[in-house]
């Protein structure tokens, strides 16, 4: 049991650093595809409409599939499977990211936006000071489901090779000839979900400040 | 000394024409009211020289700087951007809805283009913010944040916000449309009071009374055009314009 449970903690590791790095890439990348997907360049609001259709449109395992094999077939080598995974989630979520984003600042009311024109802000100052802020507020409960779904998706990446939490799981039951070993990942994958949904209340509570 | 002239400006959304040929003056210390049915094209003129909406034709000048002119194929040409922004700074804006920032507390509404667009120290711009909530009755909301307060109490704000950039006139499109009878008082008092200070103002507003209280000219507008423009005597009293006549006799009833 206890070789058991370090395995599983190994396995958390990896699941742990997919989740984070795949965050750092898609959030900030999730913008920069709203704001494309929001530019008055017609070329460029439809070609990152077409990402966002196929990386929503497709199965995130198929997509993986693809970021690992495919340069393999084209190039003759491929990334190494843990980098593939992380590309693969970064891209997939920020297309869901982009989405949220671009819901967030839309509902901005325009007024706000021509006050801060007529004060004499720079775009990228009532951007960063006015427009983001009020944003981060607004999407969090949207954010806080995609950020779940993440935590739960990161299982997936076992399907190119990567011994992230469920795979460890899974061949411990394969050993024992037991189930427990799947039902103690899915304990595992409760408890990072609350320090999840816990850290999104916090969050939500902080900027609770205005209305 | 005229700060805004404006010459026979036309301006257009998609095929319905809401200015037809403007053209006033403004002149130092002078409060100018337009009023006028809804539609006229009032607040798009006041958005017009706010350079919140661009023009189609004509020529807004500025505290004697040309904001945009029209070329001789009838096109609105309009000035570099930093001219822009430098005349921009010289005309304060006053929202029907307020628009003030709801995550900025009351005294950061009023600092933020203090310190980021004049370049004021924090406390340089913190001290002009109690100044100017002081002369608005404000002071203790200084902390608060604006869905704290009431719609006048938050367009006395906006006011003040306005008047941190200390611009040379001041716009106010309908700035008490948005508030009870009651709070729309708090308002017109405000405006009056700068009035006094010999503060050039323009002011787009159905409040017919304060109009004529308040203003050296009244512009009477409709349909994109200016009907009758002269003192509140003028207009209110003396008119014998069918159409002047006409919308005021709506009023009075």
């Amino acid at each position: 049991m206890k070789d058991l449970l370090l395995l599983m903690v190994q396995g958390t590791y990896t699941t742990l650093r997919i989740f984070f790095l795949t965050l750092i890439f898609s959030l900030p990348l999730g913008l920069v595809v709203a704001k494309g997907r929001m530019s008055k360049n017609k070329i460029l609001s439809e070609a990152v409409n077409i990402y966002i259709m196929i990386m929503r449109g497709t199965p995130l395992i198929l997509q993986l599939i693809f970021v690992y094999f495919a340069p393999y077939y084209i190039f003759g080598a491929s990334a190494d499977r843990f980098t593939a995974v992380i590309i693969a989630y970064s891209i997939n979520y920020a297309a869901y990211y982009a989405e949220i984003y671009r819901g967030g600042i839309q509902s901005i009311p325009e007024g706000q936006l021509e006050a801060a024109k007529v004060l004499g802000f720079t775009k990228w100052h009532t951007f960063t000071h006015i427009t983001m802020p009020q944003v981060v507020k607004r999407i969090m409960p949207a954010m806080g489901n995609e950020v779940i779904t993440l935590v739960k998706d990161t299982a997936l990446a076992q399907t190119i090779g990567v011994a992230e939490l469920f795979r460890v799981a899974q061949n411990a039951a394969a050993r024992e000839f037991s189930t427990l070993p799947i039902f103690v990942a899915g304990v595992f994958y409760f408890v990072m979900n609350a320090v999840v949904s816990k850290s999104f209340e916090v969050i939500e509570h902080k900027l609770d400040y205005y209305r | 000394m005229a700060i805004i002239e404006v010459g026979n400006i036309r301006k257009s959304f998609s095929s319905l024409e809401v200015l037809k040929g403007i053209s006033f003056s403004l002149n130092e210390g002078e409060v100018l009211s337009i009023i006028g049915p809804s539609g006229s094209g009032k607040s798009t003129l006041l958005r017009c020289i706010t350079n919140l909406e661009q023009i189609d034709s004509g020529s807004i000048i500025i505290g004697g700087k040309t904001m945009v002119s029209t070329n001789s194929s009838n096109q609105a040409i309009y000035a570099d951007k930093h001219t822009l922004a430098t005349i921009g700074l010289k005309v304060g804006l006053v929202f029907q809805n307020f628009n003030l920032f709801p995550h900025f507390s009351v005294e950061r509404n009023i600092t933020e283009a203090l310190v980021h667009v004049l370049r004021l120290s924090k406390s340089e711009a913190q001290e002009q913010a109690i100044e100017l909530l002081q002369k608005m009755g404000l002071e203790d909301k200084i902390k608060a944040y604006p869905y704290q307060l009431s719609g006048g109490q938050q367009q006395r704000v906006s006011i003040a916000r306005a008047l941190a950039l200390r611009p040379d006139v001041l716009c106010f499109d309908e700035p008490t449309s948005a508030l009870d009878p009651e709070l729309t008082g708090e308002i017109l008092a405000v405006i009056k009071e700068l009035a006094q200070e010999k503060m050039t103002m323009m002011v787009v507003t159905h409040e017919m009374a304060f109009a004529r209280d308040i203003s050296n000219r009244v512009i009477f507008m409709d349909q994109g055009v200016i009907v009758e423009e002269g003192t509140p005597e003028d207009v209110f009293v003396k008119t014998t314009n069918r159409r002047t006549k006409k919308f005021l006799n709506r009023f009075n009833q």
